[in-house]
């Protein structure tokens, strides 16, 4: 059937003004300050998505309860980005058109970097929990950008002083997974371990996420005859990893990162997790407001929170905080009262710095011992 | 020498854990020209099942291999029962259709199981017990060669074996050699073509919780998205051997296997992909049929 160019192009417009329709009554509707939360929210990774969530959504509660900011309710707009660049961007612009204020999120460095332009052209501050990855800050090119959690040079820092100066290793073997937060913590690594002068780094390689299994790079570090592993990416492949090192028999010290210093590893590398170290977040049990974060999270969702919900708890309060102090949602105002005043948050007292990195958050070391991370620096 | 033998070694466990999976798609596509692209979730599904299984025996007070049987079993019938009704729903109505039409509503299917069994179960990784034996006369080679890594290698054989035998010299097998060659003759001369496909994909889901059970007991953890990345290699693996060939399948899984391990051991694993894949460019355009794979003149 041949169609009617006339008839198909009238379609289309009456079509296109439908649409336009429909977004534009949103859009004026709306009385609520509108937060987006995005993230993992399903997928493989979602166990680091969804704790965000739940912690906007009790800072929310709380803010509501007391009648709001500026008089205004406050409203999340949740979104899933599955911790991929190209569901990212999508989801960036979504939020953009719905008129978000403040972006909580992303959780993955990569999704996070794809998705930061679009909130950059759209003037939508995003302060992230979790995404680690240095050049978000210090290249400069994101003014919007902010986060609540220290950078990965700063873990490739501690994991490399830890190796050479309490574990006194010579030969370390660094491995990653190709992802922009792996690769990047390991290049650390590596830049650091050869800038000391104290050790040699005797292999460096990227694996491939998902394998069905890693003996051949497990037989090569054993080849390699290093001391340590320093390993930049998540828990699924360092769990796997670590069960085939010990599996032969190897006794080389396995060091990680806060992708590793999850619960998960430990539950799924069984006794095999045993002296493997991880850098995570400092410990803030002993800080009140954390303790009654946490509390609210068991009464309101009965068990204990998951990843970086004390970052996305802090992140939420500092937007909010932000909104308050600046009298207004405009980018100019909010980016303004995040870098000049501090707030109160389960972290302790935070503000950002001009490169949107938090001031007084940090990393400690922590090593598995019976079954459970405990802070050993 | 001996890191040869090591890495040998790697690829040939690697190599097996692909053909186990592969042979399932092989099996499909022998018959029915179909991409069965939800066989990976059958083989996830089997591993599920495994694991719930084997907890509850293990609650129960249960241990050693009699928890291995129980959970297999359960799992192979678990998974056959799946296979067995994903092709009614999905493959069956769309049988007159063009061969696009059940491609994508098998990819479909794969979809639908892997969300299915991540809103009934979890998003999260599970820890997998080691179910498999020790095997006390590899405990010297324990460093080299496991026990899983053993049993999963005389599985992925004596599997083998047991299929081409099947096919062979069975009654059945014969219905399925005659469907593959022209389903409307074989219906014409009696031969039930429902039926015979039920069971291709009865034993190629069998084959696939088997596999889950085994590779699950060596990797130790599963979600509920292992079958994604397990299905593309072991399918892969069965174009590179010939889809449609049974020993095609299992050297097919070995040699892409082998290049991965020996690529990541002489080379770098940051190109055990593009190894892998290099050479199956290589293969099919030296054979576009598969290493072990008929040229066929296309039925029109």
């Amino acid at each position: 059937m041949k169609r009617n160019p006339i008839i198909s192009m009238t379609l289309f417009w009456v079509l296109g003004l439908f649409f336009t329709a429909i977004s534009y009554g949103n859009a004026t509707a709306a009385e609520t300050i509108k937060i987006g939360v995005a993230g993992a929210h399903s997928g493989d990774l979602a166990s680091y998505g969804i704790p965000s969530v739940k912690a906007a959504e009790l800072v929310v509660k709380e803010v509501n309860a007391r009648g709001g900011i500026l008089g205004r309710q406050v409203e999340l707009l949740v979104e899933d980005d599955v911790c991929k660049p190209e569901v990212a961007t999508n989801t960036a612009t979504k939020l953009a058109s719905q008129k978000a204020t403040a972006v909580l999120g992303h959780i993955c460095s990569g999704a996070t970097k794809a998705a930061l332009g679009i909130y950059k052209d759209a003037k939508i501050v995003v302060i992230s929990p979790s995404a680690t990855n240095p050049e978000l800050t210090q290249s400069g090119r994101y003014p919007n950008f902010f986060r609540t959690i220290a950078s990965d040079d700063a873990q490739a820092r501690l994991e490399v002083d830890f190796a050479l100066d309490v574990l006194k290793v010579k030969k370390i073997a660094v491995l990653h997974d190709k992802g922009d937060y792996g690769k990047g913590l390991a290049e650390y690594a590596k830049k650091f371990i050869e800038e000391s002068g104290k050790a040699s780094v005797v292999f460096y390689e990227g694996i491939t996420p998902g394998a069905v299994d890693y003996s051949s790079v497990v037989q090569k570090i054993k080849r390699s005859g290093a001391e340590a592993v320093i390993y930049g990416g998540y828990h699924p492949e360092a769990s796997s990893i670590v069960s085939q090192m010990r599996r032969r028999a190897m006794k080389t010290t396995f060091i990680s990162d806060d992708g590793v210093k999850d619960d998960t590893f430990i539950k799924v590398a069984g006794t095999y997790a045993e002296g493997v170290y991880a850098t995570g977040p400092k410990d803030t049990t002993k800080n009140p407001l954390a303790i009654a974060a946490i509390e609210a999270h068991r009464k309101t969702y009965g068990s204990d929170p998951g990843a970086f919900f004390l970052n996305a708890y802090a992140g939420m309060q500092a937007i909010l905080n932000a909104i308050e102090k600046a009298r207004s949602t405009k980018y100019k105002a909010v980016a303004g009262a995040l870098r000049s005043h501090y707030v109160d948050t389960p972290l302790g007292k935070i503000k950002f710095d001009n490169r949107g990195d938090a001031i007084g958050v940090g990393f400690s070391m922590y090593q598995v011992r019976k079954g459970v991370y405990v802070q050993v620096r | 020498m001996d890191y040869f033998l090591e890495i040998f070694l790697s690829g040939l466990t690697r190599g097996s854990i692909y053909a186990l999976i592969a042979l399932g798609y092989t099996m499909v596509y022998g018959i029915i020209e179909l991409i069965n692209f939800a066989h990976g979730e059958i083989y996830m599904i089997g591993a599920f099942t495994a694991l719930i299984i084997a907890s509850v025996l293990t609650t129960l007070g249960m241990s050693g291999p009699a928890v291995l049987i129980l959970a297999g079993i359960v799992a192979v019938i678990y998974a056959s029962a799946y296979g067995f009704t994903v092709e009614k729903i999905a493959y069956k109505p769309l049988r007159g259709a063009s061969r696009l039409s059940p491609l994508i509503s098998a990819i479909g299917m794969s979809i639908f199981l892997q969300n299915y069994v991540m809103l009934a179960q979890t998003s999260d990784f599970l820890p997998f017990p080691n179910l498999l034996p020790e095997l006390p006369f590899l405990e010297s080679t324990a460093h080299i060669m496991g026990s899983t890594d053993f049993i999963i290698i005389a599985t992925t054989a004596v599997v083998m074996v047991a299929l081409t035998l099947l096919i062979k010299f069975t009654r059945m097998g014969k219905a399925m050699r005659a469907t593959a060659q022209d389903r409307n003759m074989a219906m014409l001369v009696g031969v039930n073509v429902n039926r015979v496909i039920s069971a291709t994909f009865i034993i190629g889901s069998a084959l696939a919780a088997i596999g889950g059970v085994l590779i699950a007991s060596h990797i130790g953890r599963i979600n509920f998205y292992i079958g994604f990345i397990a299905g593309i290699k072991a399918f892969t693996a069965a174009v590179l051997g010939g889809i449609g060939s049974i020993p095609g399948a299992v050297l097919g899984g070995l040699v892409l296997g082998w290049t991965e391990c020996f690529a990541t051991g002489y080379v770098s694993s940051d190109y055990e992909d593009a190894f892998a894949f290099a050479l199956l460019v290589l293969i099919l355009i030296l054979r576009p049929a598969g290493i072990l794979g008929k040229a066929s003149v296309q039925k029109v």
